[in-house]
């Protein structure tokens, strides 16, 4: 860095109900994690250091969902030793896999994994940060792009706006040069209102995209979900397609409702 | 242009050796991904040999041919713009130095690329994009030298698909200029015309023949089985203004509720020419490239101004794509922008059909004109 007084903003990294795969994504960017650490000073890290510093920090991290009373009362005061705060991660930005409970009774899961599950507080949903606290940026994916953290850490320490796409997975598969594996064998892609941000992996392995990033701007999942089962896609194919780490973001949600709704229908008519 | 000659079956290779000795990377037709894409090839093994497509909207499938033809198969995903309009160019990079910002720009040869089986559709598309890069107020230097060094081998089609409607669009299926070579598949090799100095002289090195009587009928035969299969047609009369007079016709509202806004089909149309320009700087700050990416009008982030998205629904963004390519286009660029390769058709996911568009709003244009609730001139904006 040429400029050596340039104040190192503060970066802290908190972690909710989560798998930990999105902060291990900050460590995984060996190339350029000296650069990060120059850039930035690793105040509160729990993952990666011992030295865990007191707030307030400049630009926080946080992965995870809020799943318990404890962790919304925490969210709470990560906002308030906070300057700026980045959710990372489909857990973050919408509730992740766990949110899978706020489709059943989570007494009912409660009773099967824990011996004693009065020891046990937990609230019946699993939410986003954003549903409890301002976010002012929040980064997609299950787990998140490195690039696209480096990207919103760079942006925030240099003072730009960070370039983060909210156009759909086909823009990628198409720089790409990937054939389209909907059009080209008939596999259920989430792609087309999928938010871009992976590179579009799963297609150039020949597979369907499963909307790791959640839902793109704008989205028309109604349509893609009308095409697929006019095509002879089967809703026990569709629904674990929606229905996984961006189960609750709301247009995923409302579609993989709607599509139950639609096997109800068809069940009654049989 | 002089007679045609005729090159024989096993004689293929020896025109892609030929132009790979003059310096040409061959690119062509070739099998990838379940679909016959264009890539680099070396030899006429590399070829889709006995295979054929099978297209519909939103469908693709490949199929074995019953005989073992080099070309029989029409356009596929891909589109020569990845070559003369590559889909991610570094247009520039700037270093932070003590003396300020040093600005650099790549200083690359152009690639010198033989294309090998651009149908007739595909040589209007690349004169459309000539028109857009090269002959307005402003030259685009990556497509003119990428242009300037390309060699065209052109192929005329000999079947169609269900999604092509180039006679519609007067774009062929015949090759008729543009080319430095074309060729027409016919039982045993090819006719094989000349269409420029460059293509005269890689002609004079294949062992070729002056084409018999019969010969020359077989490929009159061939290109009319092209013809004849071509079923899909787009009323083209008067489209500027049906679409323009129109901008707040119902029927927008009605495909916009099928449309994705996904953008496949705008990166599939080989006239399509949008980017977006993109500083990406390092960690650090000190290292900023300057990228050129494909981009698309249904791209959200594409028209994106003040603080806000200009087209900010899909209705809107579809109207943008269908007014442009089939209307405003022609305002801009004296052409249509579509010369008829179905390619927006057979790889929209859910099968949006422009030709059937157009016929949708006109007859959606008839139904209101012939309805009390008739919209008056003076209410139609441009933009919603
Ligand atoms: S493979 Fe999926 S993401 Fe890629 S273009 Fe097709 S539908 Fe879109
Ligand atoms: S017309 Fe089809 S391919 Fe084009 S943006 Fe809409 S859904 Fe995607
Ligand atoms: S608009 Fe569609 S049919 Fe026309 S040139 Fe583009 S991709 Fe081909």
């Amino acid at each position: 860095m040429t400029d050596t007084v340039r104040k190192r903003p503060r970066l802290a990294v908190f972690k909710f109900a989560s798998c930990d795969g999105c902060q291990l994504s900050l460590l995984d960017c060996e190339d350029e994690l000296l650069a990060v650490a120059d850039a930035v000073q690793i105040a509160y890290f729990p993952e990666a250091s011992s030295r865990m510093e007191p707030g307030p920090y400049d630009v926080t991290l946080v992965e995870g969902s809020i799943t318990t009373p404890h962790d919304a009362h925490r969210i709470q005061e990560v906002r308030r030793i906070s300057r700026t705060i980045v959710t990372i991660g489909a857990c973050a930005t919408a509730g992740g896999i766990q949110s899978l409970k706020n489709w059943a009774n989570h007494e009912d899961y409660l009773r099967c994994v824990y011996a004693r599950p009065e020891f046990i507080s937990t609230l019946a949903t699993s939410t986003p940060i954003a549903d409890h606290i301002k976010v002012d940026f929040e980064l997609r994916g299950c787990p998140v792009n490195r690039h696209q953290l480096l990207e919103v850490l760079g942006a925030l320490v240099n003072g730009r706006r960070p370039r983060l796409p909210s156009h759909s997975v086909c823009l990628d598969c198409k720089r790409k040069g990937t054939v389209c594996v909907e059009v080209a064998q008939g596999i259920p892609c989430l792609g087309p209102v999928t938010h871009s941000g992976c590179g579009a992996i799963c297609p150039s392995y020949d597979r369907g995209c499963y909307g790791c990033f959640g839902p793109a701007a704008q989205c028309n999942c109604e349509s893609l979900t009308n095409q697929y089962l006019d095509s002879g896609t089967n809703i026990e194919t569709l629904l674990p397609l929606l229905r996984n780490f961006n189960a609750a973001a709301p247009e995923f949600r409302e579609a993989s409702n709607r599509l139950e709704e639609t096997a109800q229908e068809r069940g009654n008519k049989r | 242009m002089q007679s045609p000659l005729f090159l024989a079956r096993v004689q293929l290779d020896h025109l892609i050796r030929t132009l790979a000795e003059d310096g040409y990377q061959v690119v062509g037709p070739t099998v990838d991904q379940e679909a016959i894409v264009y890539d680099e090839i070396s030899s006429a093994a590399d070829l889709p040999v006995g295979w054929t497509d099978i297209q519909e909207p939103g469908k693709y499938r490949l199929q074995r041919r019953d005989d073992e033809a080099y070309f029989g198969y029409v356009v596929g995903p891909h589109s020569w713009k990845k070559y003369l309009f590559p889909p991610v160019t570094l247009v520039a990079s700037a270093d932070r130095t003590a003396a300020g910002w040093q600005l650099s720009t790549p200083e690359t040869e152009p690639p010198r690329y033989a294309f090998l089986g651009v149908r007739a559709c595909e040589l209007a598309a690349i004169r459309i994009q000539d028109r857009v890069f090269l002959e307005g107020p402003f030259i685009d230097p990556t497509y003119q030298r990428r242009r300037a060094a390309a060699f065209v081998v052109a192929v005329n089609c000999t079947q169609a698909a269900a999604t092509c409607f180039c006679t519609s669009m007067n774009t062929g299926p015949r090759c008729t200029a543009e080319f430095d070579l074309a060729l027409t598949e016919i039982a045993d090799g090819f006719l094989l015309e000349v269409g420029s100095n460059a293509g005269q002289g890689i002609a004079a090195r294949l062992g070729t023949q002056r084409a018999t009587a019969e010969q020359l009928e077989q490929g009159c035969a061939a290109r009319q089985q092209a013809v004849d299969q071509i079923r899909k047609q787009m009323d083209t009369t008067g489209i500027r203004d049906l679409l323009m007079n129109n901008l707040r016709d119902p029927q927008w509202e009605e495909v916009a509720k099928r449309c994705l806004s996904c953008t496949n089909c705008t990166l599939v149309c080989p006239t399509c020419f949008c980017s977006s320009v993109a500083e990406v700087p390092d960690m650090t700050g000190d290292h900023v490239d300057r990228e050129r990416r494909w981009d698309s009008c249904f791209n959200i982030d594409f028209s994106y101004m003040n603080g806000s998205p200009a087209r900010n629904s899909i209705q809107s963004r579809y109207r943008q794509w269908m007014t442009h390519k089939l209307a405003t286009w022609q305002d801009q660029f004296g052409s249509s922008g579509c010369v008829g390769c179905g390619r927006c058709i057979t790889w929209c996911p859910v099968g949006i059909d422009l030709t059937e568009e157009v016929a949708a709003m006109r007859k959606s244009v008839e139904t209101m004109a012939n309805s009390s609730t008739v919209v008056s001139p003076g209410q139609e904006e441009r933009e919603s």
